[in-house]
């Protein structure tokens, strides 16, 4: 009994954890290149209406999921054709993609409230993992975007450390003027970097309302664009990092949760401001640590590249 | 005849303001050593930058084993196997040596194997005599090892035309010698080095070739065999050719302004720039400074300007110590200072015409009242100076860094001068003008002499010396080597003390270091 209660919040963590950690991935990806995305939260809702709308009309969540990419790559297009191609400020942008996102969320999204699913993608369970104590439920249990997740940590860590692309990438966020004068052309890699963050963000957004959810409700991200920006410093930009933040993030979202359904005498408010609490202690906290290791940021990050 | 490796022909490069190159050539054959000397402002660095492909020209045409090439980009020379190490490096601080010499090669051409590369680049770089861990951060390295990361980084994209630029301002004595030895070896292997300095020394050590700019133009290509420093020099510096139009003022001199007596200053690298420099200035009189630049120029400017501390001497002006007084005594004592860096130390680019004009003359009672600035009066005042000095700008709200250069050199000279200064200490401030800017620059000047300043003209161009100075002193390693009247100036005498000869003869003034004879035995010169 003990048991099932913490295997549940494990397997509850992982599932909340999951939308953050594409985001959060995406945002790596985008900060890497050296541009700052504060237009996640927009991203996220653009893409879990636009997956669900889809999901809805083609009866297939992989349609959706796909519509979902799509739609938070439009928007992260904006904003490279707005930081990259203009040159206009990257906060500025990046800040008025996550209102209009969300506002455009709600416009479409305005006759999916109360729609169900017409297919509910179940779990699938891995043969044999799936049986194994505890990690069988909390992992191998879980739906394809879950299992897609693992694989895309590894993936995002070697793309970013092991490959030439990836080096390409980094190099672009230290330093555009030296990439650039090696022969790597920084605009595309910044609109690289930038439509795979979109388009993550994106992904993110459609497991919330294609398979945590799953439905469509308006504003249904509720602040988690804006907790993997924070992961993201919290995971000084690796993707390992990441996937332990977001799971960590996760749990406290369920946590809370659960004490409210376990009728606990703290005020829900409370609890529902747990994941936020936490997500500015770590920023406090890690921004302080990693000034003291010398890590952080990509050098460029935030800053328009223009050759002389 | 076999064409030359690399031909430049009649380059052209313009920045607002400023020609950088204006018809400039040169030829590179394989398996030399070609210095490229010249003045600071000549162009060289904007000719190299054209062949690097990091700008394009706005005429003229570039060959490569005789066939015309355009060089769109960086990635296009590197393809062409041009590789340019620049004077403030292009290596990315975070990342290893390996991830910087691989950064933006075809090769590896997708997963990188850091292990592998930085193996064959350790044993790359080790055979090339160019020693460096590949798995350090270039952070964690000394400008020397980062240099070597530079030219490893070239010769890994098989460069075969190798420009260095400046590379011996940086490193230590041991170090130029590893790094001449390198190109030496480049040379042998057929390669083309192309070396940019001031140095004459080094020149005529390391070079086979030797081509001097001034102004954005080629003066001349010569064999190092064929020349000397003192050629060299006049070629860099000019000859003098406004000689006749020497400047003599009409007036008597009156009395000693500046005083500067056994300056000992060093230079930004702890090296010693002035070594007991003494000279005087006296009212209504232009002393010119002739030498190659770099042997003590700006750190005597800096030091008169109350910017540089000198560890040893006194300077006086107007009677008055300010010797490591600070920059605010100095203007008390009446020191105006017109920079070679216009833009950066002496204006504030981003701030207005009017904001800039006032700049010094704000805190006197006629422009403010206590904290506060009289609008009304500091309007009127800056824009009587901008009449006055024919400054040509849209409004006296416009920046002054979208002012071309002529006219930011206005504003610096009104402000500088406006206050009357005793002393003005005026370092290039006809640099990369045009012809009107220049005629009017330097008018400016005389008239300040007329009303009894004295000034301190440093330039890298004999011709401006002497058409502007009533005395000119020859600077060579922090020392005056020697002062004469412009008037019949020995133009033969003043070229050999700037290629550092110390002639033993007493000079007209009778002013020569009696140390000089020491040092005879060491020069190279005939
Ligand atoms: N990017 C630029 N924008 C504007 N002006 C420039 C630029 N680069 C060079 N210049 C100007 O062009 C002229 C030639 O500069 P360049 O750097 O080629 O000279 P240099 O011979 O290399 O001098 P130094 O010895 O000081 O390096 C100078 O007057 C300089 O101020
Ligand atoms: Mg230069």
């Amino acid at each position: 009994m003990e048991m099932d209660a913490v295997t549940a919040l494990l397997a509850a963590a992982v599932g909340a954890g999951t939308p953050l950690l594409y985001a959060a991935l995406g945002e790596i990806l985008c900060e890497r290149s050296g541009v700052l995305n504060l237009g996640v939260e927009g991203m996220m809702l653009v893409g879990a209406v636009c997956g669900f709308l889809a999901a809805v009309e083609t009866k297939s969540p992989g349609a959706g999921v796909a519509a979902a990419m799509l739609a938070g790559g439009a928007l992260a297009a904006v904003h490279a054709f707005m930081t990259v191609t203009l040159r206009v400020n990257q906060i500025i942008s990046g800040l008025a993609l996550a209102l209009f996102g969300t506002g455009v969320s709600s416009y479409l999204g305005k006759h999916l409230i109360g729609v169900p699913l017409p297919v509910t993608p179940g779990p699938l369970p891995i043969p044999g993992l799936a049986d194994l104590p505890v990690v069988g439920a909390v992992l191998f249990s879980r739906d394809p975007l879950v299992y897609a997740s693992y694989l895309l940590v590894p993936t995002a860590w070697f793309w970013i450390h092991r490959t030439r692309p990836g080096l390409h990438l980094r190099a672009v966020g230290e330093d555009p003027a030296t990439a650039d004068a090696a022969g790597v052309n920084v605009y595309r890699v910044r609109y690289a970097g930038i439509l795979a963050g979109g388009m993550l963000a994106g992904l993110g957004g459609a497991y919330l309302s294609l398979f945590y959810a799953p439905c469509w409700v308006e504003n249904m991200t509720a602040g988690r664009g804006w907790i993997a920006l924070a992961l993201v410093i919290f995971a000084v930009w690796s993707p390992l990092r990441a996937l332990a933040g977001a799971w960590l993030f996760g749990g406290i979202e369920a946590l809370g949760f659960r004490i409210q359904v376990l009728g606990a005498v703290v005020s829900p408010f409370f609890l529902k401001m747990l994941p936020y609490l936490f997500t500015i202690a770590v920023l406090v906290f890690f921004t302080a640590w990693n000034r003291r290791r010398r890590i952080g940021a990509p050098e460029a990050l935030g800053l328009p590249y223009e050759r002389e | 005849m076999q064409p030359p490796l690399v031909e430049m022909r009649g380059i052209r490069k313009a920045f607002p303001g400023v020609v950088a190159n204006d018809g400039a050539s040169l030829e590179l054959r394989a398996g030399e050593v070609h210095a490229l000397l010249g003045e600071n402002g000549a162009g060289k660095t904007t000719l190299m930058n054209v062949l690097a492909g990091l700008y394009r020209p706005d005429a003229g045409e570039v060959l490569i084993g005789g066939r015309a090439v355009e060089i769109r980009s960086p990635g296009r020379a590197i393809a062409l196997g041009i590789g340019m190490v620049h004077q403030r490096f292009k290596l990315v601080p975070g990342f290893t040596v390996a991830e910087n010499v691989t950064l933006g090669m075809k090769e590896p051409r997708f997963v990188f194997h850091p292990r592998s590369i930085e193996d064959s680049i350790g044993a790359f770089a080790r055979d090339r005599g160019l020693p460096v861990d590949p798995r350090a951060r270039i952070r964690q390295l000394s400008v020397g090892e980062q240099q070597r990361v530079e030219i490893v980084k070239a010769l890994w994209r098989g460069a075969g035309i190798l420009i260095m630029d400046e590379p011996t301002a940086v490193l230590t004595p041991r170090e130029v010698r590893e790094l001449f030895g390198v190109m030496n070896r480049m040379a042998a292997e057929g390669k083309a080095v192309v070396f940019i300095t001031h140095k004459l020394s080094e020149v005529m050590e390391i070079a086979d070739r030797v081509t001097v700019m001034r102004h954005g133009r080629r003066a001349a290509t010569v064999e190092k065999a064929g020349t000397s420093p003192v050629e060299l020099a006049t070629l860099m510096m000019g000859r003098g050719h406004k000689a006749p139009a020497c400047d003599v003022h009409a007036g008597q001199p009156g009395p000693v302004v500046l005083e500067a007596l056994d300056l000992e200053a060093e230079g930004d690298r702890g090296e010693r720039a002035l070594r007991g420099l003494t000279l005087e200035i006296r009212a209504g009189e232009i002393l010119g400074i002739a030498g190659v630049a770099g042997n003590g120029q700006r750190e005597l400017a800096e030091a008169i300007a109350g910017l540089r501390r000198v560890t040893a001497g006194s300077i006086r002006v107007g009677g008055t110590d300010v010797t490591n007084a600070g920059p605010a005594r100095a203007i008390d004592a009446g020191v105006g200072y017109i920079p070679e860096d216009r833009l950066g130390t002496g204006l504030a680019a981003g701030m207005s015409v009017a904001e800039n004009l006032i700049m010094k003359a704000y805190r006197g009672a006629e422009l403010s009242t206590g904290p506060f600035l009289r609008r009304g009066r500091t309007v009127e005042w800056s824009r009587r100076l901008a009449e006055r000095f024919r400054i040509k700008t849209p409004s006296l709200d416009t920046p002054v860094s979208s002012l071309s250069g002529g006219n930011a050199q206005r504003v610096l000279l009104a402000r500088e001068t406006a206050s009357r200064p005793k002393l003005i200490v005026a370092a290039h401030p006809t640099r990369g003008l045009d012809v009107a800017a220049t005629d009017h620059i330097r008018a400016i000047l005389r008239e300040q002499r007329r009303a009894g300043s004295a000034v301190l003209l440093i330039s890298g161009d004999l011709d401006e010396i002497m058409a502007l100075s009533d005395r000119i002193a020859v600077l060579y390693e922090g020392e005056i080597l020697g002062t004469f009247p412009c008037a019949g100036a020995d133009l033969e005498r003043i070229g050999l003390m700037m290629g550092g000869v110390r002639t033993s003869g007493p000079a007209r003034e009778g002013t020569t270091v009696p140390s000089c004879m020491r040092r005879h035995g060491r020069l190279r010169t005939k």
